[in-house]
């Protein structure tokens, strides 16, 4: 028999739903296990980050990274782990985009701070104490790992080689990465760096939906809230934003066949570079009652009136990936 | 000079945490602190956001309990909108959210929790996970174990689109119904639910309640902290997850306080360390007195043993007679041994599964009216669920166009901070003594913050395995001895 390979998976800035969408896998776990040694997985196994120190350099053969970047430690995992692993893969959206948490750059950290610690209407600080790097008692110093500016993408630290897209990564696609491993671990293949495992068009591509489609403006924007949303027209049609048309397909169409429009978790289709101008430009010129309410990004001016929150919905899960934005790195 | 255990990284809610364990020259515990280290801004990133986004927003607080947060914010953004949801849409986010609800209790207890007694905390240790278990149980009752478990999520994502990305729940009820043949599906499911709730209960007391050494360990000193204790209850005073009032019970069990959840505020307040990024929520009557119990001092449990303590009972019969069995194992009308969290645990399970028997069962659960539109200049609003882990509050306020413009949180976990920092204190005194520290103690002090089950300990759960450990003994800054569990 072969020698196993070495997997690793971290989490950084995450909520754990990346993990816990591959212990979803279930007995397919065991796919990977027989090809692979887990040799760490903090979430869900006895490893110690002291043991990564201890590994050789290049001697794991692929990470699975999950989760963005915001603090020091999180960084100092990135690039240790990067030094230890032949292959990077950025797993999920708040690896690959920044993610929902990526929302706070248009903040930065004292914008947070502020938020969470004196201003949120339970919070009783009169001393306006915040958590520090460093603090001493009697009994000892404690420690925190510190708080950057902004949120960083996962190859905004360190080199990524490939993506797996999703917020968290569906089953389909989990199994589509872990076949890629299998490869790996059967004759060393591995697909062309840079390689983002999901669809390749847009998710309109595969939406069941996109017969119902014309090429109409839309006359006026409704939020989902509003309208009683036919299950079976596309969404756009209905007056609703959905982010469909700029966003990776792959998902099987989840949020869709819950009959709630796309909100992009899959990050730009493969012809696209930046979901928000994309979804800005298009639907500049797709929505017709443009009165009073514009919105200004560089060069753009566009009459999206009525979408009251062009951030949030266009770059909902790619902030810190946008053009718009950047200059928000202190993680380089 | 003074000596240093760290122990991390242990579980989470929004980030890693670690626990430093302080010891003197003659290696007794002076101190120990329970660490969150990070944070990721969900008050200050919602700002500016349209308010019904933030039911698919939320959710990615914590992707163990993904449902719960669905649920307070679909319920703070009814109330902005000051909006009454159909019966039907009720019937129907109940029936997902008690499965969520039975998912995360019995991952707990199964592949969490039970390792630490069957086979024991004192096992060897490559054995001390969930196969261990499984060993001493039988293969079936392992496969069962994940087939039931897989159950709940599936009830989840029948409803809600997805287990771990639950979108269906917006501002006035839901986006869908559901058709008759997935609750046909349904129905079917949560009779094996409900009875597999009822022997993992009988499991729970062949195996723990009736060995001596883990009885005598659930009644030890060791593990109890005499606190308050909160709890949502309906009008009867019965815990109810999705909806109710909020009661708090003193440390003598009489009632303190019982609010609607509107009012929180006046109960609550959120004190801020340093050393921690994760803040420490107190009752605002009682006040902060540092991080001790007592009836003098506004800390508060929450998860299933608080809302045990906090009710009078259960709205359901079976689970009611599990509860009537509990307090009369202890003896008395309110439990403060931190141990207990577990068997509280199953009988919430059971209640939760009796409850989608219920609803399942309903004919109405099929009803398509499942939607009303908000017509009223939205504003406020907070919605409060009981979450696998504990009261959980979500606060909005918008501005006419329904843009949030401020957002409060107090997350369950965040509940439990002061409880788990003080148990793990209280477990280290009691264990470590003159510096001697093995295995089969750190497990012991490990158990009084698993009890609590933090947040991320259920991703641990699908897993064999357990919660990383690594203990460092420090002098002079210099690491004397690093000890690891295998
Ligand atoms: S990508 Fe989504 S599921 Fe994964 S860690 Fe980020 S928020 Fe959680
Ligand atoms: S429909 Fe859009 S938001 Fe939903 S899972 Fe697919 S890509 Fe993500």
């Amino acid at each position: 028999m072969k020698n196993k390979i070495k997997i690793a998976i971290n989490w950084a800035g995450a909520c754990g739903g990346c993990d816990v969408a591959i212990l979803d896998l279930e007995e397919k776990v065991f796919d990977i296990t027989s090809i692979a040694d887990i040799v760490y997985w903090p979430v869900a196994m006895d490893f110690k980050r002291k043991d990564l120190f201890d590994y050789d350099d290049k001697s794991i053969d692929i990470t699975l990274f999950n989760g963005m970047i915001r603090t020091s430690e999180h960084k100092e995992d990135a690039q240790l782990l990067r030094k230890k692993s032949k292959v990077m893969i950025a797993f999920g959206s708040c690896a690959c985009f920044g993610g929902i948490p990526g929302m706070a750059n248009f903040t930065d950290k004292k914008g947070v701070f502020d938020c969470s610690y004196k201003d949120t209407a339970s919070s009783f600080n009169p001393d306006n104490i915040f958590p520090e790097i460093n603090v001493k008692k009697k009994s000892g110093t404690l420690t925190l790992p510190s708080f950057q500016n902004h949120v960083n993408t996962l190859d905004q630290v360190v080199d990524v080689d490939y993506f797996v897209p999703g917020c968290p990564p569906t089953y389909d696609i989990i199994l589509k990465a872990v076949t890629i491993i299998a490869g790996y671990a059967d004759n060393g293949d591995l697909p062309k760096k840079g390689t983002i495992i999901a669809g390749k068009n847009a998710l309109c591509s595969e939406c069941r939906r996109n017969n119902s489609m014309t090429s109409k403006v839309i006359e006026k924007i409704v939020r989902p809230h509003e309208k009683m949303i036919d299950p079976d027209i596309c969404f756009l049609e209905q007056g609703i934003i959905c982010m469909g048309p700029f966003t990776r397909s792959g998902c099987g169409s989840t949020c869709i066949d819950a009959n709630m429009p796309c909100r992009g978790c899959f990050g730009p289709a493969e012809n696209q570079y930046d979901q928000g101008t994309e979804a800005m430009s298009t639907f500049g010129s797709a929505v017709t009652t443009g009165q009073d309410d514009y919105i200004v990004r560089g060069e753009m001016l566009r009459p999206v009136n009525s979408i009251k929150d062009p951030l949030g919905t266009f770059y909902r899960f790619s902030l810190p990936n946008a053009i718009i934005n950047k200059n928000m790195k202190d993680g380089k | 000079m003074s000596k240093k255990i760290t122990i991390s990284p242990i579980t989470r809610l929004e980030g890693h945490g670690k626990i430093d364990i302080m010891l003197d020259d003659d290696g007794n515990v002076t101190d120990s602190y329970f660490q969150v280290v990070e944070l990721r801004g969900f008050e200050k990133f919602c700002q500016g956001r349209p308010v019904e986004e933030l039911p698919r927003i939320m959710p990615k607080i914590c992707g163990v309990c993904p449902g719960a947060h669905h649920m307070a914010s679909s319920k703070a953004c009814d109330a902005v909108y000051n909006i009454e949801i159909p019966k039907a849409a009720e019937n129907l986010r109940r029936l997902f959210y008690n499965a969520h609800m039975s998912h995360s209790h019995l991952l707990h207890f199964f592949a969490l929790a039970a390792p630490d007694f069957v086979p024991g905390f004192d096992a060897e240790p490559g054995k001390r996970n969930i196969l261990g278990l499984i060993e001493v149980l039988g293969l079936d009752t392992g496969k069962q174990v994940m087939k039931i478990r897989g159950y709940a999520q599936k009830i989840q994502s029948i409803i809600a689109g997805h287990a771990i990305h639950p979108v269906s729940s917006i501002p006035g009820g839901l986006s869908k119904p559901i058709t008759k043949d997935q609750r046909d599906e349904i129905k079917k499911m949560s009779l094996e639910m409900r009875e597999f709730a009822g022997v993992s209960i009988q499991l729970f007391k062949d195996l723990i309640l009736a060995n001596d050494k883990y009885k005598d360990m659930i009644l030890s000193d060791t593990y109890i902290h005499k606190t308050y204790y909160m709890g949502m209850v309906d009008d009867n005073g019965k815990i109810d997850f999705y909806d109710g009032d909020i009661r708090v019970v003193d440390p003598m069990g009489e009632e303190f306080v019982e609010f609607k959840p509107e009012n929180y505020l006046d109960h609550i307040a959120e004190r801020v360390e340093p050393w921690t990024y994760l803040k420490f929520p107190y009752l605002k009557n009682v006040g902060w007195k540092g991080r001790v119990d007592g009836k003098e001092s506004g800390i508060y449990r929450v998860n299933s043993l608080a809302r045990l303590n906090a009710s009078t009972g259960m709205s359901t019969a079976l689970a009611q007679e599990a509860y009537e069995e509990f307090y009369s194992f202890f003896n008395t009308t309110i439990v403060h041994n931190t141990l207990a969290f577990h068997w509280a645990r199953l009988i919430e399970n059971l209640y939760a599964c009796e409850e989608i028997v219920r609803l399942s069962h309903d004919d109405d659960i099929i009803n398509p009216d499942v939607r009303v539109i908000p017509t009223e200049t939205p504003g406020e609003g907070i919605g409060v669920v009981e979450a696998p882990r504990g009261t959980l509050y979500h606060h909005y306020k918008t501005d006419a166009n329904g843009i949030v413009t401020d957002v409060n949180l107090i997350v369950a976990t965040a509940q439990n901070n002061a409880g788990m920092d003080m148990s793990v204190r209280r477990a280290a005194k009691n264990l470590i003594k003159n510096g001697a520290s093995d295995d089969a103690i750190l497990d012991q002090i490990e158990m009084a913050f698993r009890a609590y089950d933090p947040c991320l300990a259920c991703a641990t759960h699908a897993m064999p395995g357990k919660m990383p450990m690594e203990v460092s003994i420090l002098q002079n800054g210099q690491k004397i001895r690093s000890m690891k569990r295998k």
